[in-house]
């Protein structure tokens, strides 16, 4: 009945949250520099002030913003992400063609992170202070200090250019004709090297996360407790440890995962993956407004659904936690 | 004839400590019995190593701590010359434990049930149903309401005392020979300590079990010991039988500590202070709102309820209750820490309820608070010098005569002067609450409230600090408000005691009526848990 009532009132929240979202997207743009008009007439080839005018009128651009936004709006309540300028087809469509690819992509990262970052987290943990924990935490600061373009451009330099195990780019073998499970394991061979590359910063993050916060967790009295009781090292670490461990771990594990449609952008760009990140870039260098807000408007949709998920979510993680806070 | 094996036996230990402690031995040449069905108290101040004793014997020391001598015999079998996996067998099943800390020994993300479960689990105890009825008989055994629900509970929905007995209930699953309790009922108000001591002893009796009792109040000694150690510096100083040690005590430094001990003298009546009153409180009220959303109704909590009392200079009030009572909020009131609802503060006659921060911000050099934390109430990247000039010069003292006033009450409070330039973390806790009450009395205050101020201080700290705050009072002819949760303390110092129960005072008056004829039944009933109540220690040392 609580957790009704609790999610009722999220969901109120975070609509007027995306409402206010889109409003304040709509009007930032129009900061931007650059006409739309001018830039579809100029890769029309015709540049005449009439040709622009008849564009404008086209989009609507002619009409005042508070028209604009209005009529937006009421596209967006209805369910209408509007009209791409540049490919003639609408928002909704591009976007759904684009969103499957990127979110098999950061879905894998997100669990490879996790996982991995975890895991290692802790093994330094229960082996604090020896080389294993060293090296462990070596690597996840190295990790966490180089910049994600620069892992991304090495990782193809030595595993697809030097030693050739792994394709550079794209998601499938373009021609290859592939079907069924011939076919998902092509895709999972050009996922690995995007997958480890965009992974890899927070499997730096869950390491470090991981490892601390079991150090202090060891300290605290019931693991005393649990070694009075007999318990075994391995199930104190398990059951005790790690249980009371991972709830730090869990939030920042919610804002990676706020980031699953937008936060492939670059990642996508150098592996030439044909997910949102790199429709938003062209879209952003083409001015092609309706699709930028539309992208933006899914990320915040999907950023303001994972955290009401993470909030439900910990209410099975830590059960301290009552709805009013 | 074939001597009889001791259920533990310790022998000659001692525990080195890593250079740089100010001792060699954390414990030194330590050598003990506790036969079967025994209690066996080992009392101490805070860094006596009373409960290094007790670690050792579990295997629980810090990895830098190893025993460097001696044997520790439990049933014969030496537990310092065990693997980790032998000891991990012997833990829960032939010795367990229960600690300080109700609140911080229970795992909160597992329910109740589940952890004691779990010491029959890992010792391959039964199986997954009889492991559940065992829950049941034992949450019922130490006196849990209503088993079948609460082992579902988490930890965080039980009370301390209740959560004291579900670790006793986990560390009888396996039906021990012998329980190690460190300080178990320190933590807990004085009722429920009464409670828990009756249930440890109940048990201890019926199941016969040998009982290694770590404690530094020697109230709690007399109700339950058997035989007692008494430890100082790692050393035993005495041991004996409890009638011996606590009647005839023979070494300086134990006759020192139960000197200590805080014991209402009863024949001594105080002379009834006169005067004008300084502060007089009527019908306070302070309500506590929490939660309450769009769905959801407010929790209230009355936590002061139509309080009155006068207070005149020189005079002391205590004020006396559990966790919970509203005698700290109380005292937030007063100093206008906190918002009021209701009521009058007439401090010289002036109500104080009605004005505001600004306006009575002039006058609250005259009202000042002692806290209860040595640890917490000094700000630790300030000298003990600026921690006494603040308060003057932020009132407009200049500051070499706020420098010279700070330096005369280092010396009033007992302090050397070098203390001016050291910083906190330099001070032992008795000495960092000499500091808060200098740094109160900065200011030349009228009222002191003095929260809990001696609760964190070991029984012969305490005793010092608590005469230091009486020959003050004299000298200063201030007015104190004593609040405390220990009775026999505020019996001690007090002029008039007022007890606090759910916000309210059920009963006040002079200490002698109010502990020798406790008329309302809260009082009756906090009176009889008083751990020591029949043993008189003024007696012991006569």
């Amino acid at each position: 009945m609580k957790t009704l009532e609790f999610l009722i009132q999220r969901l109120a929240k975070a609509a007027f949250v995306v409402l206010g979202v889109v409003i304040l997207n709509f009007l930032l743009i129009q900061l931007a520099p650059g006409d739309p008009a001018a830039v579809l007439a100029g890769e029309a080839g015709a540049g005449d002030e009439q040709f622009i005018a008849q564009l404008r009128a086209q989009f609507g651009l002619d009409q005042p913003l508070y028209v604009q936004l209005l009529s937006y709006l009421q596209n967006i309540l209805s369910g209408d992400l509007g009209y791409s300028y540049r490919n003639q087809v609408p928002v909704a469509d591009l976007i759904m063609e684009r969103l499957p690819a990127t979110l098999l992509l950061t879905g894998s990262a997100f669990v490879f992170s996790l996982v991995l970052g975890i895991v290692l987290g802790v093994l330094a943990a229960y082996k604090r202070g020896s080389l294993g924990d060293s090296l462990i935490m070596t690597g996840a600061l190295v990790f966490y200090a180089t910049p994600l373009f620069w892992v991304a451009l090495m990782a193809v330099l030595v595993f697809s250019i030097h030693l050739d195990w792994l394709p550079p780019f794209d998601m499938e073998s373009i021609g290859a004709g592939y079907t069924g499970w011939a076919r998902a394991a092509d895709i999972a061979h050009h996922l690995v090297l995007p997958t480890v590359t965009l992974g890899l910063f927070f499997t730096a993050v869950y390491t470090r996360l991981t490892r601390a916060s079991m150090l202090e967790v060891m300290n605290l009295d019931f693991v005393k407790t649990a070694r009075a009781k007999g318990v075994p090292k391995g199930r104190i670490i398990r059951r005790h440890v790690l249980r009371n461990a991972i709830l730090p771990v869990f939030t920042f594990a919610s804002v990676q995962a706020g980031q699953l449609v937008g936060g492939a952008v670059l990642t996508e760009t150098v592996f030439a993956w044909p997910g949102i990140g790199r429709l938003m870039f062209d879209a952003l260098m083409q001015r092609d407004y309706p699709v930028l807000l539309g992208v933006f408007l899914v990320t915040a949709a999907v950023v303001v659904l994972v955290n009401l998920v993470a909030d439900l979510l910990y209410r099975f993680v830590d059960p301290r936690i009552e709805t009013a806070g | 004839m074939k001597p009889i094996t001791p259920l533990l036996k310790v022998d000659n230990l001692s525990i080195e400590l890593p250079a740089g402690f100010d001792r060699k031995y954390a414990v030194e040449n330590l050598s003990y019995t506790l036969e079967a069905g025994e209690i066996l108290c080992v009392v101490g101040e805070s860094g006596s190593g009373k409960s290094m004793t007790a670690n050792a014997i579990m295997g629980l020391l810090p990895s830098y701590l190893k025993p460097s001598a001696g044997r520790i015999l439990l049933k014969g079998r030496d537990l310092l010359a065990m693997s980790e996996a032998e000891l991990a067998r012997e833990r829960g099943r032939t010795v367990s434990m229960i600690f300080q800390e109700p609140l911080s020994a229970l795992n909160p993300l597992m329910t109740v049930g589940e952890q004691i479960a779990e010491v029959m689990l890992v010792h391959g105890e039964g199986d997954a149903r009889s492991r559940d009825e065992r829950v049941l008989e034992l949450l019922d055994y130490v006196g849990l309401p209503d088993p079948a629900s609460l082992r579902h509970s988490y930890p965080f929905r039980l009370s301390g005392g209740q959560r004291q007995r579900v670790m006793i209930a986990m560390a009888l699953a396996l039906e021990p020979a012998m329980l190690v309790a460190d300080e178990p009922t320190t933590a807990l108000d004085v009722t429920t300590q009464a409670q828990i001591l009756d249930l440890i002893r109940r048990i201890q009796r019926a199941k016969g079990m040998g009982v290694l009792f770590i404690t530094h109040d020697f109230g709690v000694v007399a109700d339950i010991a058997d035989k007692v150690v008494v430890m100082e510096k790692g050393l035993i100083v005495e041991q004996g039988t409890a009638d011996d040690v606590l009647n005839r005590p023979r070494h300086p430094y134990t006759r020192r500590l139960i000197a200590a001990v805080p014991h209402p003298d009863e024949s001594a009546t105080r002379a009834e202070a006169a005067g004008e009153p300084l502060l007089e409180v009527r019908n306070l009220q302070k309500t506590y709102r929490s939660g309450g959303g769009l769905f959801t109704r407010p929790r209230i909590v009355k936590a002061v309820d139509d309080v009155s009392f006068t207070l005149r200079r020189g005079e002391t009030l205590g004020v006396v209750g559990e966790s919970g009572s509203g005698k700290s909020t109380l005292g937030r009131c007063i100093l206008k820490l906190t918002d009021v609802d209701g009521g009058e503060i007439r401090y010289r006659g002036k109500d104080l309820v009605p004005l505001s921060q600004a306006a009575f911000r002039p006058m609250r050099r005259h009202l000042q608070m002692v806290f209860q934390d040595p640890f917490a109430s000094l700000n630790p990247r300030h000298t003990i010098g600026r921690i006494l000039t603040d308060g003057p010069v932020a009132n407009g003292v200049p500051m070499d005569e706020a420098q010279k006033k700070a330096r005369d009450l280092l010396a009033l409070v007992g302090l050397d002067p070098s203390a001016y330039d050291r910083y906190p973390h330099e001070f032992s806790g008795g000495q960092r609450q000499r500091v808060g009450i200098a740094r109160a009395l900065a200011l030349d205050p009228e009222l002191l409230v003095a929260d809990e101020s001696v609760s964190a201080l070991d029984v012969s700290v305490q005793a010092q600090v608590l005469d230091l705050m009486q020959d003050l009072q004299k000298k200063l002819d201030i007015a104190v408000i004593f609040i405390t949760h220990d009775l026999r303390v505020a019996a001690e110092v007090c002029d008039k005691i007022a007890v606090m129960y759910r916000g309210a005072i059920v009963e006040a008056g002079p200490p002698a009526e109010v502990f020798n004829a406790p008329r309302h039944a809260y009082t009756q009933k906090l009176i009889a848990a008083i751990p020591g109540r029949h043993w008189n220690p003024r007696a012991a040392v006569a």
